[in-house]
């Protein structure tokens, strides 16, 4: 019963993927594309945790813990780009 | 592992799927960016951290011990989501005032209200403007 409901899972969080994608490249305006893009990053997070669950290991949890960290500096730093014309001031 | 644990962590991963699905639907889907800015933040974050509720609740049968990594994502996801939207919805602000992004052909209004009083919003001041009382 995991199998099928870790099958769902997956299913489900590709279409969010491909969904994010189509976001991405449409825009229109900027934000809409960081938008996108940090909606792919806590896809991808979701993914690996995934991955963990279906191979019982808890190896890839570092990967999870770092996108989640790295992913939020880089939307942040778009943001700043945006705003500022420039990351560190 | 014990038949109870299974279909809840089952329930959890589907339903962890299922709203990073409508998360990413409504992305799609709504008119504009601050409509478009509830579906990640809410939806999708909810659904990671099913997922990850399902990876604890799974880990003693399958890894033989409990381990704190999930929930540090989760903390670490749930403390940061609000924080990029707010800065992508003030970026947006920024930039919809200055007419550089093209605005959404749906009649939804995406500047700010006026205030009501002589000051404008707080996300406009600029360094100079902060003399005045």
């Amino acid at each position: 019963m995991i199998q099928a409901a870790i099958a769902t899972g997956f299913g489900c969080l590709s279409l969010a993927v491909l969904l994010a994608l189509w976001r991405l490249l449409r825009g229109p305006s900027a934000a809409d594309r960081i938008l996108a893009l940090d909606t792919l990053t806590i896809d991808a997070i979701a993914l690996i945790v995934l991955f963990c669950i279906a191979h019982g290991s808890p190896l890839y949890f570092e990967a999870a813990l770092l996108l989640a960290m790295v992913g939020f500096v880089g939307t942040v730093a778009y943001c700043r780009f945006l705003l500022r014309g420039d990351i560190v001031e | 592992m014990p038949v109870i644990i299974e279909i809840l962590a089952s329930l959890l991963i589907v339903l962890g799927g299922i709203f990073a699905l409508v998360g990413s639907w409504g992305l799609v889907r709504l008119p504009s960016l601050m409509t478009r800015l509830h579906g990640p933040t809410k939806a999708t974050t909810l659904g990671v951290g099913s997922c990850l509720v399902a990876s604890v609740i799974l880990a003693p049968g399958t890894q033989g011990d409990w381990s704190g990594h999930e929930l540090l994502i989760t903390l670490f996801l749930f403390l940061t989501a609000p924080v990029s939207a707010n800065m992508i919805a003030k970026a947006h602000l920024h930039r919809q005032r200055a007419r550089l992004d093209p605005r959404p052909g749906d009649g939804v209004e995406e500047d700010l209200p006026p205030t009501g009083t002589a000051k404008d919003w707080a996300t406009f001041w600029r360094p100079e403007d902060r003399s005045e009382p």
